[in-house]
Parts: structure tokens; sequence; C-alpha cells
């Protein structure tokens, strides 16, 4: 499987696409595959700090409940409204329209420690 | 299948496998004055010995003739459908289903009960059931904490003491602070929580107001001002409700209640050594995920039939484990089971005959007691079927009047010492005029 080359991807399956000092951030097509159908996301506040590794919210599909780590730590200034009656959009569309928060970064150089689209590919493979 | 025990080479085998030499070796660390043969018990009996000794013992209990005893468990006239019902070996003798869904009839006895649970209180949701109304309350204020993302509660001290002890027990774990609201002990005062004084205490960092209606002190309280003081705040407002008084006071849902907690025993479980009782609790479907505990849904199979499922496991300790919405609660599916026979069997109009009967029955007590002079109300305000009552040297006339098989009511100075000299009396539909009559003479005679 491939991943997309401009985004940076974490052992827990999350991505985030950094523009900047601000990022996006979502979980994997792997991830999304693994859990099955999502019915539902607990999305965190818009304001929130993130730390990188920790959890941020979870995620619950039809067969598991799953913690969501953030790949990169940072204050929250907008989540995916789409998915509170949307949370299909995470199976559908895991790198586009399933996105889950944008965040401000309190460190740039926490990317250099996640995988890039190689490496996780190969992680997951 | 036979049972085969080990044999003595298996154990020779196991014990030299783990180089020991005797069983007895493996309880070495236990000191021999608790060693089994060490007790000082008496020798075993025949059968008919057990029982009549079982016997002496039973006729130690002191069954009252009359009893006003209520502070939280209340008699009342149980319809023998109930415990028809709840007799039934497919109920009775049924574990809580693992493989769920093959017990549809369980599924179904649960999911009308949340029916019934829901109609009562106002709200959108409701449990399978908890342990019991102390423990409900101390999940709901948990559950509120998870909601809320606030680590601090805050709990009217009209909420019975029992529950705000197990409240303390279930806060201490995981770190959150219970603040007491004080309510109004003054002679002849409302007995109740000031919302003006809930509102200065409710700092932006507490996650709900807890208070009781009727208060433990039988007074109704302010509930829909309680709940605007919290919602204020920002905190959610929950509600611990006697559900026979929902017949005839506001629900819940209509004054704002965010979760209802409630102790089910008034609704055809009898008082009986403090249980089995059983927990219900309540809230709106938009906090449905946080609810702690068993939920059963309705739905359709792929034939278009109804069928029921446990639904949203994923909040429970099996699947979530230590991250579950709580580890430490389970269904109490037989009582559940009798509080929804109960409640079909009396319906609408039985259960306002009950919450009528008793407030009825309390008003002619306070009257009775206050004509007499022997005792007058504590409190003023509107009450509901249990009334606080100031009667001079109350612990030495409850105790004579035990001994003559009247039990007044339950005496207030052991957990709130501004209450010396003061009795909470319960009445409902199965206090008679003659019961009231009896305790005003008793009360008379032990001046």
């Amino acid at each position: 499987m491939s991943y997309p080359d401009d985004l940076r991807y974490s052992k827990e399956h999350e991505w985030v696409r950094v523009e900047g000092t601000r990022a996006t951030i979502g979980i994997t097509s792997f991830a999304a595959d693994e859990l099955g159908d999502i019915v539902f996301i607990e999305l965190p506040e818009v304001g929130a700090s993130l730390s990188q590794f920790a959890s941020f919210g979870v995620v619950e599909s039809v067969k598991a409940v799953s913690d969501l780590y953030a790949p990169i730590g940072g204050e929250v200034t907008e989540v995916n409204e789409a998915l509170r009656d949307g949370p299909e959009l995470l199976n559908s569309d895991p790198f586009g329209e399933g996105w889950i928060a944008r965040v401000e970064l309190a460190d740039p150089s926490e990317v250099e420690s996640l995988m890039d689209a190689g490496a996780y590919a190969a992680e997951t493979g | 299948m036979t049972y085969s025990p080990h044999t003595d080479s298996d154990r020779a085998r196991m014990l030299e496998e783990i180089g020991v030499s005797s069983v007895e070796e493996l309880f070495a660390d236990i000191p021999a004055a608790v060693r089994a043969g060490a007790w000082d018990i008496p020798p075993p009996l025949a059968e008919q010995e057990v029982r009549a000794e079982l016997a002496r013992l039973a006729g130690r209990n002191r069954i009252p003739d009359v009893s006003f005893l209520g502070a939280g468990a209340y008699r009342h006239l149980v319809p023998a459908v109930v415990s028809e019902v709840i007799g039934r070996p497919e109920f009775s003798t049924s574990y809580t289903p693992y493989q769920p869904e093959v017990s549809q009839g369980t599924l179904q006895s649960i999911y009308e009960f949340q029916s019934l649970i829901c109609e009562l209180t106002g709200m959108e949701v409701a449990t399978a059931s908890h342990y019991d109304g102390a423990t409900a309350t101390a999940e709901a204020a948990l559950m509120a904490c998870r909601l809320t993302r606030r680590h601090r509660v805050a709990v009217s001290a009209g909420v019975s003491p029992d529950y705000r002890r197990v409240l303390e027990t279930y806060c201490s774990g995981p770190g959150v602070e219970v603040i007491t609201v004080p309510i109004d002990l003054a002679d002849g005062g409302s007995g109740t929580t000031d919302p003006a004084s809930a509102a200065a205490l409710l700092a932006d960092d507490v996650a709900c107001l807890v208070a009781a209606q009727p208060n433990f002190y039988g007074q109704v309280e302010p509930m829909r001002e309680l709940s605007d003081a919290a919602h204020g705040a920002g905190a959610l407002f929950v509600a611990v409700v006697e559900p026979t008084s929902l017949a005839i006071l506001e629900a819940p849902g209509e004054y704002g209640a965010d979760l209802v907690a409630a102790e089910g025993q008034p609704l055809g479980i009898p008082v009986s050594f403090g249980g089995p009782y059983v927990g219900l609790m309540a809230a709106r479907m938009a906090s449905v995920r946080q609810m702690p505990g068993r939920l059963v849904g309705a739905t359709r199979d792929v034939q278009g039939r109804r069928g029921y499922v446990l639904t949203l496991q994923a909040r429970e300790q099996h699947i979530r484990r230590e991250k579950a919405a709580s580890n430490i609660c389970t269904n109490q599916a037989l009582m559940a089971l009798a509080a929804a026979a109960y409640l079909t069997a009396v319906g609408p109009q039985g259960l306002r005959e009950v919450a009528e009967l008793g407030t009825t029955q309390a008003r002619h007590l306070a009257a009775a007691l206050e004509a007499s002079g022997v005792a007058e109300r504590r409190f003023s305000g509107p009450y509901f079927a249990e009334v606080t009552v100031r009667v001079p040297d109350a612990a030495r006339r409850h105790a004579t009047l035990a001994e003559r098989g009247i039990v007044a009511g339950h005496l207030l100075g052991r957990d709130e010492p501004a209450l010396a000299d003061t009795l909470l009396l319960a009445t409902t539909e199965l206090t008679t005029d003659a019961d009231i009559e009896r305790l005003v003479s008793a009360l008379e005679e032990t001046r």
C-alpha cells in the first residue's frame, strides 16, 4: 500500500500535514480499514493543547474504540465539524474530507520524529 | 463427565516441579493464629440443631407493629404480580447474558424498564440499572466530570448523608473534590438548598450540582432554580429523586436536569435488611456515550422484525478496559424487573395515588403531632411524604418506643448535630390513621 508523499506518519497511525507553523492531522487509511466502519468520533475542543503522542480524542467503530494520539503537539485552532454527523468520512476519505483537526504547532521540529510515506508503508506492510 | 480430582502422584509431581516439599509449605506465610483449627468456633451441628439455632436467632428479630422509618427506604404495598413475574425461572435463574441477543426476553424486559424510567423522569435515555441510589448518584457525578472535563462536584447537604459518603468514596480514587452546599437548617427555616448560595459556590471548575427531590428531610427543593444556578456556572445539574414522588412533582426533564439518579426500591421492592435495591440513572441522548453500564436498544432484524440489542457497548469495560465509562458497576436486572412490573401493575393513576396517600398521611401526622403538643415541624415550606419534627429528648423516647414495637422514624442527630432532638418520620399508603394515633399517644406517654 502507498500513502501520500506530502504527509508524515506516526506509529499510532495518525498523519500530519505541516504548512508553516500550522498542521492538519487525521488518521491513516490503514487505521480506518483496521477499525472498520467508524460510527462516532470524540473531537478535541478548539483551544485545547495537544502534546505529541498523547491521547486527544476517541474514535468508535462497530467493533472497537480507540484513542486518538496526537502525531504532533500544539493548540487546536479548528476541528472538522463535519465528522460529528458524518464520521464515515474517516473511512471514505481519511486523508482528505476526513481530516480531524488543525493545530498551531508548539514545536515544528517534532515532525522530524515522524515517518515519511515510505517508512510508514514499510511499517504497515 | 466424571470429576477427576488430583491424585497423590499428581500432587507430588506438581510440588516437585515448583520445588516445594509439601502442600503445607505453601501456607507457611499464614500465621498459625489465623489458620483453620485455631478459631474459637462451636462444634458442628446436625441439621435439626441448625434449624433450632436459626429459629432462635430469627426470634430475636423485632418486627415492629408500627413503623415511620424511611430516610431513603420506604415500605409500600407490593402487588402480588411483582413477585410472580420476578419469580419466573426465565428471569430469576438467568445471569447477565454474554451472548445477549440470544436472550431477547431478558433484553425486552430491560428495554421496557428503561422506557418506564425515561417516562417517569422525563429524560431521553436510561441505563439498564445500577446497584442502588447511592452508587447511581456517584456514577452520575463522575459522568458529569467526564462530560464537562472538570474535577470538582458540588453536592447539596439535603442529599442523604449515606449517598454523600458513597459519593466521597467514588470521588476519592479519580481525585475529584466534593464540596458541600449547605441547606437552611434554621428553626422554622426552609430546610432546603438556597439557589443563590449554591451559585456563589459554583466556580468555573465545578462539574455539577447534585440536589435531591424531595431532599433527605422530606422538603421540596427549588429544583428549577438550582438547575438554573448550575447551568449559570457551566455546570451540569444532577437530580436525585424519590421515584414515586414523580407522580405528583415536576419531572427532572422539565426543570432542566442533565442527569437523574434514584433509588428504585420504592417501586415494588420490599425493605429487607438493606437490599437488594436498584439504582436508576437517566440522561439526555447527547451524553449517552458517557453513561456507565449497560444499555438495551430496540432495532429491526433483516426481516424487519422488532428486536433488542445491547447497544453502545464501546463505553463498557469488556471493550474499553480501564478507559470504560465505569469499572465499578453492573445492572440489577431482577430488581429492575421488579420495578418495571410494579410500574406496569400500578400504572400512572396508581402511582399518583401512592404519592398522594403518602403526602396526605404525612400532613395528618404533622397535624396530629402539633395538635397534641408532642412535636412540631422543624422546617417550614412544602414537603413530600416525610416530615422532620422536633421532639424533646428524642433519643430516649425513640428507644422507649422501639421497645413498644413502634419505630419512631429516623433519629437525625447522629449525622447532623444541628438536628439533635429531631425525628424524620415517613408515611406511605401503608400508614394508617391508627398508626398515627399510636405514635402520637406513645409520644404523649413518654413526655
